[in-house]
């Protein structure tokens, strides 16, 4: 039955997309909460947001959605509402206080998980943007395994230049493999940052083993795009305000809709290739 | 009182690394605390529980040593010249640096605690434990396996934002 209840749920949502990278603080939770406002931007698709960091949900408070919290209904959980057609679930809603900390071994962590998905009532849903903690754990099996490789367009995979960063993201890649998740494709964050007032460009995190670009084709993997670093990002992250509307002429944000288009155009060519088949 | 001929007898301080948030520089504070301890003439010992992304290794240019099997557990991987500085990761136990630890929670906690009792680090002055992000398995299992030693404390790692 709960397997029914799960699959029910699942069959509203036409596309999925995972925010993943064996990295942690490379930019996942930014660029779900870009991508999900990103694609919320065409009134006409309804946009849900699920943040399944269950120890650090950043989700919230990026969204400008501190303090909220979730209601139940007949139907089920009621996802926080951003825009009408852009809902979130975070289990930062979930905690009385946004200091608590959830100390919580993975079985327990699986189970919200399982719950989240089985309980959230998001309705019809276009895309599902799922954001995901660092590594290769409890959180990320059971979002395979409850949502089905099958039925996930494919993941997003962050990182930036450093080889620090690369080699995580390297294990992250061969576990996508491993599990069967198709890869749409490689960010490369915080890639250079241009002096607004010298216009000289800096590579704060230098590729010093040729960056995502390198990475990407070793590894046969798209690289979506490369988003320089702008202080703005991390303030309108902290203030809860979409980056893409706060500074819309930001070589960043003219990097981040890029990007965006591409996934969109990876998703709806996924699905055409589906209804082909059928 | 600590268990007959525990590995850990010999270390006179444990420094945990944590931060709620990944990416802030755990790694890179561990490693440089250690060598600035190493540096003051301390005998010091990195301990690398982050199973997922393990970083310790690469820092120390140490990402292709391999680790040994001693009478009293896993012999540390010893660096520079003077051997004062003793490195423990997952990082060497991988057959391929690519491959993911794909682990839930309680294989992951089994190793964690073989980590922390099973390495013959011998005398130390201090002990550095890195930590991945989170407060999850990888931390319960750690302060739990250390809370009969000498648990100096915590470190937090944070950035401005």
């Amino acid at each position: 039955a709960e397997a029914a209840e799960l699959r029910a749920r699942l069959r509203a949502v036409r596309h999925t997309v995972l925010v993943l990278s064996g990295k942690g603080g490379v930019g996942k939770s930014t660029f779900s909460a870009l991508l999900a406002h990103g694609l919320a931007a065409d009134e006409t698709k309804q946009v849900a947001l699920l943040d399944i960091d269950i120890c650090g949900p950043s989700i919230p408070k990026m969204m400008g959605l501190e303090g909220e919290q979730v209601h139940q209904s007949g139907s089920g959980w009621s996802p926080v509402y951003v825009e009408e057609n852009l809902g979130v679930m975070s289990v930062g809603f979930l905690l009385s206080s946004p200091d608590d900390a959830v100390i919580w071994r993975g079985p327990k962590k699986n189970g919200l998980i399982k719950q989240f998905l089985r309980d959230v009532d998001w309705g019809e849903v276009d895309y599902l943007v799922v954001d995901t903690p660092p590594g290769t754990s409890d959180e990320h099996l059971a979002l395979v395994q409850l949502l089905g490789a099958a039925r996930i367009d494919g993941a997003v995979i962050l990182t930036t230049p450093q080889e620090v960063s690369l080699q995580d993201v390297r294990k992250e890649i061969n576990f996508c493999r491993k599990v069967k998740l198709p890869i749409i494709g490689v960010v490369e964050n915080m890639s250079g940052f241009v002096c607004p007032k010298c216009k000289n460009e800096s590579q704060i995190f230098p590729p010093t083993t040729g960056g995502a670009e390198m990475m990407c084709q070793n590894l046969n993997v798209s690289l979506l795009g490369k988003v320089p670093l702008d202080p703005q990002i991390g303030k309108s992250c902290d203030r809860g305000q979409s980056f893409l509307a706060e500074a819309p002429e930001s070589p960043a944000t003219l990097s981040y809709r890029n990007i965006i288009q591409r996934i969109q155009e990876y998703c709806e060519q996924h699905h055409f290739q589906e209804e082909k088949i059928m | 009182t600590l268990p007959e001929g525990s590995n850990l007898a010999g270390v006179q301080h444990i420094v945990l690394v944590l931060s709620g948030k990944g990416g802030v520089g755990k790694s890179t504070i561990s490693t440089e605390l250690a060598l600035a301890l190493r540096s003051a003439g301390k005998r010091v010992g990195i301990l690398d529980v982050d199973l997922c992304g393990p970083s310790i290794p690469r820092m120390l240019r140490a990402q292709d040593s391999a680790v040994h099997q001693c009478a009293s557990g896993w012999v540390p991987v010893l660096l520079g010249q003077d051997t004062a500085l003793a490195l423990m990761s997952i990082g060497f136990l991988l057959e391929r640096p690519d491959d993911a630890v794909v682990w839930r929670g309680p294989k992951k906690n089994a190793l964690i605690k073989q980590f922390v009792t099973d390495v013959a680090w011998g005398d130390l002055d201090f002990l550095i434990v890195d930590t991945p992000p989170g407060t999850s398995d990888e931390h319960i299992s750690t302060v739990e396996a250390l809370r009969p030693y000498q648990l100096l404390g915590a470190i937090l790692v944070t950035t401005p934002q």
